[in-house]
């Protein structure tokens, strides 16, 4: 890997955030356009970052919420 | 409060947790906790966020309690200025529908951040999954904005590396065997 590389794995989050500024995005896109080991890292990180959003997320079971509705009645005397 | 916050509760708790039973047990700790300090609550932070706090306190007390040595993925490779670096460089960002609607895909994205150390796996729960800021992720677990950011960076690097082991083409490496995958 290449400085330029280090470099771009380190802002790789804020630039999927969109929190990079603009000089700095510009830099990272153009280094990312010749280098397709960034490319494949960036795309597996954004992947990963999005299969989390849409799949990450656990319901509480139906039955576990229905206790802690009738511990807090007991509590709250509801 | 139930209703509006029970979701991200539970989720936190069954992260940090890795156990329904005891998350379940955190989720109802925690609210119960919260009717009883209901008063003192002054609205100086969101309700959200400091219902978050007492159900990550709560979880915290009990993984102290377990004391159970765990092994965490996230201890990368680094530069010599401290970088985190990839191990591994394959593309696997087109999974097959039949992975998408899978509960496998499920059982591979838990598994791999169970194995995330406790201290990245809040920060990740709260950011990535549940959608929260940073600067509210900071409040909840008493951290630094800047310091929210390096373990969200680090701990996606780690789920990725995880991820790519799984996902890697021409057969996943932990089912089947025999992905190509090229270390760096």
């Amino acid at each position: 890997m290449s400085v330029l590389c280090r470099e771009t794995l380190g802002m790789l989050s804020e630039y999927l955030d969109g929190e990079l500024d603009e000089q700095l995005c510009a830099e990272l896109e153009r280094h990312m356009a010749e280098c397709g080991d960034c490319r494949v890292v960036v795309d597996t990180l954004r992947k990963t970052v999005a299969l989390y959003h849409t799949h990450g997320h656990r319901d509480v079971p139906a039955d576990a919420k229905a206790r802690l509705y009738a511990v807090l009645s007991l509590e709250t005397g509801s | 409060m139930v209703e509006r916050h029970s979701g991200t509760v539970y989720n936190l708790a069954l992260r940090l947790m890795n156990n329904p039973q005891e998350a379940e047990e955190v989720l109802q700790e925690t609210f119960i906790s919260a009717y009883r300090a209901l008063d003192r609550f002054e609205g100086r932070s969101k309700l959200g966020t400091w219902l978050y706090r007492i159900a990550y306190n709560a979880a915290l007390m009990r993984l102290r309690k377990r004391r159970v040595p765990t092994s965490s993925i996230d201890e990368p490779l680094l530069t010599e200025d401290g970088e985190a670096m990839p191990r591994q460089l394959v593309d696997w960002t087109s999974l097959p529908d039949e992975i998408l609607l899978s509960g496998e895909l499920r059982g591979v994205l838990d598994e791999a951040v169970a194995k995330l150390s406790e201290t990245l796996r809040g920060v990740f729960v709260l950011r990535d999954i549940e959608g929260l800021s940073t600067a509210e992720t900071a409040a909840i677990l008493d951290l630094t904005e800047a310091n929210v950011k390096v373990r969200l960076h680090r701990a996606r690097l780690a789920l990725r590396e995880q991820l790519t082991t799984y996902f890697a083409p021409t057969g996943r490496v932990g089912a089947r065997g025999g992905a190509y995958v090229r270390a760096v």
